[in-house]
């Protein structure tokens, strides 16, 4: 064999301190877990520095900035945004992305809403228990998935037209069946989700946390979750090591889905209301997107975590909530949430070095 | 080589580091005009900083680089670090999507681009050449030769006094070896200086006026070839003598038991239409602890069979077996859970998730089995399952979590073995699993199989157009426009024989008798 005449070099192997190891060592041994740890840990908390600014901003701006109301206020506002960013988070992640996660945003709480409302609040008349509906609005978010992730994968259609005109389509239905009405009076069992609080702190938010928390141990832990990073990471590879690169990505897109159904669940529950507008109406998906890719979730696949798309969904909450705070005439608002986010990502670019960038 | 100008090129002195790893320390190099200079070393020596260094695109930490005695241009000042060197790179930077003179005049046309002009001007270049590569064609359907020969065109347009060619034959065919010689023979005898980067060392000694051979980033040797022999060289790359690189890496054959026991892969009258040659009814078998070896020209179709008995692509009829079990056509997933294992051929394209770390990437096909029962994967049982494999094929890393696309070449395809290996396969199916891979390295890589083969009992296929690979092979299966041409089964295989059969001509005598034994066989 030859294989101990290879150079020195393969040494390189990183090795735990010995016992005759004392303080130097130690350090050095430290240093090296942490950067063995994930480069990404720096990169999770690249936001940091701007979620801080952000904060002094804020309380400068309003004293009512740091009380337990306010920011229990953007906990609940943030919730649906965050639950359907953990979806697009994990379409991104196996090289895809979903537009229409938005419409699904809407449209799942309408159509179970309208089952379980009697005609006369504009529902259908089935009336239809609260908890099934709850059961068909993840089916309406699971059978979405499931097409999108069918026409892209097994039919190769390009994933942006597909999604892009079911979104349309899904907008429409939404529309289409309660003829543009709001739906009220939500029973409570479906409002809870949303509007519910323990103590102070929102249901909705914790949920959220438990989902982001859940996810991200699954991407890291999981060996699914860390299929979606090779399926993303390189589909050929993937492929060749026996991953079933296509039932994954199917898999991404069905469970994206669910997840925006559920997050228009806790939309819908906040505002009391279902409204033709919820989702595509109001154009929630550049927000998704925006704190995804802050978040240093990557839009060519295989690349991000659930800290970071986290701390992407906080950081464009409290830029809302302060924007709303400082009482900026709504004709400028938009303008400024915009420049805000470019900004924000300039700097999570800048604060996450070489790992947040995109291709040359 | 006494000339008194200043030599064309010259590096002195230089030093360059990436972060705590010195990938050149100290290192002179000059060409002169007309001279054709070989650069060798192992995997990671250095060759590719100083390709990155003599092309403009890294600047050294010290020492200087000069073209005819004057500083070179800025980096980073393409154009005119291009009027003195232009290489070809190892991986291919044609632009697909367009055409033959687009990628000639690549980042080069006039403002307002005159379409006739640049075809006629390409033209021009192509019969310079004596090629009949047509300007309108677009680069995709080109042959890997021919989108060569489109880099080489793009480098000489600008007239570069020296052209730096980066493991050019790397994925070329014996033929097309002999032509790309002769036309650097047309270069260098026009004065064009050619630094040459193989790990071919018989190529080196063919084509090169002079050698230079590197090693962990030093020079450690410049002579001309002529007064060198192989070893030398070899010598002068590992550090010391290695056994005979190749030779220890020796023929699995003393078990005795293996002609009797059942194949494990039993391949029957596969046919397939692909890209990469067409099969027209193979039929194989592999037995337990065997090596068979398949090879034959690019286009005969032997990475084809590769590919379709591992599932990695379709096929149109027959049929592949795993002990006895039919193994379902096209699907990687499935042929892999039915125990066969998969080399690819290209390690980029297939081999590896560049930006996820080494022990990930090699235990990516076992996940199944270190996941716990919720799948849940440890990072550091991943790491305990990917060590011993990475420490036999002397992978060389700075810990598992190192993301793979921060190696060097030959410790990537170390990764992509790895990756098979630890898998513990019944059948192995590599496709040239040394492409691109240091001797020292390969004679590792291709024992760890013949090991697989010997202590594990696993079949091993190799297909592979490097007949260097075939030492460790028991029987050869040489393949020719897509059919069995004729099989060797008595090592070790003579080389000109090899050679002859896969050009399609029956050879006297020992061909022809293996290829009468095999009707006998079956």
């Amino acid at each position: 064999m030859i294989s101990n005449k290879t150079p020195d070099g393969s040494a390189g192997t990183v090795t735990t301190p010995g016992g005759t190891a004392r303080v130097v060592p130690r350090v050095a041994w430290l240093a090296d877990r942490v950067r063995s740890m994930n480069i990404g840990v720096l990169r999770e908390v690249a936001l940091l520095p701007v979620l801080i600014l952000l904060i002094v901003v804020g309380s400068v701006v309003s004293p009512v900035f740091l009380t337990v109301t306010n920011i229990a206020g953007i906990g609940q506002q943030i919730s649906a945004l965050g639950v359907v960013v953990v979806g697009e988070s994990l379409i991104l992640l196996i090289g895809g992305m979903d537009l229409s996660l938005e419409s699904t945003f809407g449209l799942a709480p309408m159509i179970a809403a309208w089952l379980i409302l009697p005609v006369s609040a504009f529902g259908s008349g089935t009336q239809l228990s609260p908890y099934l509906g709850l059961l068909v609005l993840l089916g309406v978010g699971a059978a979405v998935g499931f097409v999108n992730g069918v026409l892209i994968v097994k039919g190769r259609l390009n994933g942006f037209i597909v999604t892009l005109g079911m979104t349309i389509v899904l907008a429409g239905l939404q529309n289409g069946i309660v003829k543009a009405q709001t739906l009220f009076n939500l029973p409570k069992a479906f409002g809870y989700l949303g509007s519910a609080y323990f103590g102070q702190v929102p249901v909705s938010f914790v949920v959220t946390a438990i989902i982001f928390a859940l996810v991200g141990l699954f991407l890291r832990y999981h060996r699914t979750g860390r299929a979606l990073y090779a399926v993303g990471g390189n589909p050929a590879a993937a492929r060749a090591a026996g991953i079933k690169v296509e039932r994954i990505k199917i898999g991404a897109y069905v469970a994206g889905s669910i997840l925006a159904a559920l997050g228009g669940l806790m939309e819908a529950g906040r505002v009391s209301a279902v409204t033709g507008q919820q989702g595509y109406g109001e154009g929630i998906i550049f927000s998704v997107f925006a704190a995804a890719v802050i978040g240093g979730v990557s839009l060519r696949g295989g690349r991000g975590n659930m800290i970071g798309a986290a701390s992407g969904v906080i950081l464009l909450g409290v830029v809302q909530n302060i924007l709303d705070l400082a009482n900026v005439s709504s004709y400028w608002i938009e303008a400024i949430d915009g420049a805000v986010i470019l900004f924000a990502l300039f700097l999570a670019r800048v604060v996450g070095g070489e790992s947040t960038a995109e291709e040359k | 080589m006494a000339t008194t100008a200043p030599p064309l090129v010259e590096m002195i002195g230089v030093d360059k580091r990436f972060g705590s790893t010195v990938a050149l320390s100290d290192v002179d190099l000059s060409l002169s005009p007309g001279q054709c200079l070989g650069l060798v070393g192992r995997n990671g020596a250095g060759k590719s900083t100083i390709v990155s260094i003599l092309s403009g695109v890294e600047t050294p930490d010290a020492g200087t680089v000069r073209f005819a005695g004057a500083p070179t241009p800025r980096v980073g000042d393409v154009t005119r670090w291009r009027e003195w060197i232009a290489t070809v790179f190892q991986h291919s930077m044609v632009v697909p999507e367009l055409s033959v003179a687009e990628n000639v005049f690549l980042g080069a046309t006039d403002r307002f681009v005159s379409w006739r002009d640049m075809r006629a001007r390409t033209r021009e270049v192509m019969r310079g050449w004596g090629y009949d590569i047509e300007a309108e064609t677009l680069c995709r359907d080109l042959t890997v030769e021919q989108r060569q020969i489109v880099e080489i065109a793009r480098a000489l347009r600008r007239g570069a006094k020296c052209v730096l060619l980066d493991e050019p034959t790397a994925a070329l065919e014996r033929e097309a070896v002999r032509r790309l010689f002769t036309r650097v023979r047309q270069l260098t005898s026009s004065g064009v200086a050619v630094l040459y980067i193989s790990h071919h060392l018989e190529e080196v000694f063919e084509i090169c006026d002079d050698v230079c051979v590197l090693r962990d980033g030093k020079r450690v040797l410049t002579a001309p070839v002529a007064q060198l022999s192989k070893d030398d060289l070899i010598a002068a790359m590992v550090g010391a003598v290695p056994e005979g690189a190749a030779a220890s890496a020796g023929p699995s054959a003393q078990s005795v038991s293996r002609d009797a026991s059942e194949p494990v892969l039993v391949v029957e009258n596969l046919t397939a239409n692909s890209a990469r040659g067409k099969l027209a009814g193979v039929s194989l078998q592999v037995r337990p602890g065997e090596v068979v070896g398949v090879t034959g020209l690019l286009s005969a179709g032997v990475a084809t069979i590769g590919r379709a008995v591992a599932g990695a692509e379709g096929r149109e009829s027959g049929q592949v077996r795993l002990r006895g079990e039919l193994v379902p056509p096209g699907q990687r997933a499935a042929a892999q859970r039915a125990g066969i294992g998969y080399i690819p051929e290209d390690r980029r394209a297939e081999g590896f998730v560049a930006h996820l770390g080494v022990a990930e990437n090699v235990t990516m096909a076992i996940t199944d089995r270190l996941a716990d029962r919720l799948g849940l994967l440890r990072p550091g049982r991943r790491a305990a399952a990917a060590a011993p494999v990475t420490a036999a094929l002397s992978l060389v890393s700075s810990g598992p979590g190192q993301p793979v696309s921060e190696l060097s070449g030959g410790n990537q395809q170390k990764v992509t073995v790895a990756r098979t290996l630890a898998h513990e396969p019944g059948v192995i199916v590599a496709i040239t699993p040394t492409r691109g891979v240091d001797v020292a390295s390969k004679a590792l890589l291709l024992e760890s199989l013949a090991h697989v083969a010997r202590r594990d009992g696993a079949g091993v296929l190799l297909c592979t157009d490097e007949l260097s690979d075939l030492v460790i092979c028991d029987r050869v299966v040489v393949l020719v426009r897509g059919e069995v041409f004729t099989e060797f089964t008595e090592p070790p295989f003579d080389r000109d024989q090899l050679i002859i059969a896969t050009e399609g001509i029956a050879a006297n005598g020992h061909a022809e008798e293996a290829a009468h034994d095999l009707e006998q066989d079956s």
